[in-house]
């Protein structure tokens, strides 16, 4: 099993975050140790997605820093050792649900478990030849919770993971967040609803004025 | 990076519509010229090159419009940004360009021969025109590719791109159509247009595919 040093540290320092040329969050700080979660929580429009866009290194920060550190040659910086789980699945409704993990798994390297391993961990065994398009955005959310497990990365950043999750995938999520966490994995999540991860801690993003 | 283009090549087969769409346009242009043109066989033969490479130009902008834009509706493109220690962006811009030649501007290129016969050429001159195009075409996506990052946030994007990466392609159109004159002119030199068109197929590709990965870093700010 795949682990990063445990000197690694994922540190935020002072994050300010735009959108639209306004301000809409600032003196984010935080900083995480292996094994450790952090839960983003807020209403809508507080800038928890921006949040961790600006993580994943897909927004610029207005101001401050993230740092992932003593990540090695293989995780340079946060992009690179993060799963990113946005609001959109990043899977394409023409392939197979197993076509579309297979490829990401090659896309993404350091493969960890096998599409099919990966779909029956998800609850969606039996299902990986039916197109994509065709599942219920439960499933699809399903799926693409699946593509975490397929490829390696120290870092889970999710947003809203259990959007259209009913309660036992919502568990399941839960267990593979743990095992993830066990194994000196890092996850920042941003929700609105309990993830159920013990000792995880919370950060609360002001409604913006 | 092969799964890439092969994940591109399957989508482009699977939904189809992209090829079709583009011969069936490359056929209207050329099948109407003659009609506009009148029926003087020896000038439909002198323009042939010309018309032949004006209409594989206008169908090949038909379908970069989804380029990037399927991969950001669906959120692929934001796992593609961030994959960019691994795999470089302007290399990944590169092979989405790859696949959509392969799948969109091959055809073109596969039906010039038919569509050269329309225009009363010689056999000759079809035979190097579609060896212009060949070479020329990969030069128009990666210009292509540009205009279709720029564009990948705008909900219709598609005529500005053709606006926008038309007035590039003249380099490559002149070069093209040079070239493939040389067949049907007689003194017309073959040789020097054609290493020139490669080149400048070359050239985009490195600067395509650079200059697109840039403006894709900035679409989202």
């Amino acid at each position: 099993m795949p682990q990063v040093p445990e000197a690694t540290e994922l540190a935020v320092k002072g994050l300010a975050g735009e959108r639209g040329g306004e301000v809409i969050f600032s003196e984010v700080s935080f900083s995480l140790a292996p094994g450790e979660a952090l839960l983003v929580t807020g209403p809508n429009g507080s800038g928890k997605s921006t949040l961790l866009r600006i993580l994943a290194g897909l927004l610029q920060p207005a101001d401050g820093s993230v740092l992932f550190r003593n990540g090695g040659e293989a995780w340079p910086n946060l992009g690179a050792a993060s799963h990113y789980l946005g609001h959109l699945n990043a899977m394409k409704p023409a392939l197979s649900v197993e076509e579309n993990l297979v490829f990401w798994q090659k896309f993404l390297g350091n493969a960890l478990t096998s599409p099919l391993k990966a779909l029956e961990s998800v609850g969606l065994d039996g299902i990986g030849h039916i197109p994509f398009g065709y599942l219920s955005s439960g499933q699809k959310r399903r799926s693409a919770i699946a593509r975490l497990l397929v490829s390696y990365r120290p870092v889970w950043l999710l947003d809203e993971p259990t959007a259209g999750l009913d309660r036992s995938s919502g568990m399941r999520l839960q267990e593979l967040m743990r095992a993830h966490l066990g194994e000196g994995g890092f996850i920042v999540a941003a929700t609105h609803l309990p993830l159920g991860l013990e000792g995880a801690r919370e950060i609360s993003m002001a409604a913006s004025a | 990076m092969l799964a890439l283009y092969h994940r591109d090549l399957t989508l482009g087969l699977r939904t189809g519509s992209g090829a079709m769409t583009g011969v069936l346009f490359f056929l209207a242009v050329i099948a109407v010229i003659p009609f506009g043109v009148g029926p003087d066989l020896d000038l439909l033969a002198r323009i042939g090159p010309a018309v032949l490479w004006l209409g594989a130009l206008l169908s090949s902008l038909l379908g970069l419009e989804r380029l990037f834009q399927a991969d950001r509706e669906d959120g692929s493109l934001d796992l593609l940004l961030i994959s960019d220690t691994r795999h470089m962006l302007a290399v990944t811009v590169f092979v989405k360009c790859l696949a959509h030649w392969t799948v969109s501007v091959l055809p073109l290129v596969i039906v010039a021969p038919l569509l050269g016969m329309f225009m009363n050429m010689p056999a000759e001159g079809i035979a190097v025109t579609t060896l212009t195009l060949l070479a020329g075409t990969p030069a128009i996506t990666f210009i292509g590719a540009v205009g279709a990052a720029l564009v990948v946030a705008l909900p219709r994007g598609g005529l500005l791109i053709s606006v926008l990466v038309l007035p590039l392609t003249i380099p490559v159109l002149i070069f093209g159509v040079a070239a493939g004159r040389a067949a049907v002119v007689e003194n017309d030199p073959f040789l020097p247009p054609f290493l020139i068109l490669a080149a400048l197929a070359l050239f985009f590709a490195v600067l395509g595919p650079a200059a697109a990965a840039l403006a894709l870093r900035s679409a989202d700010d």
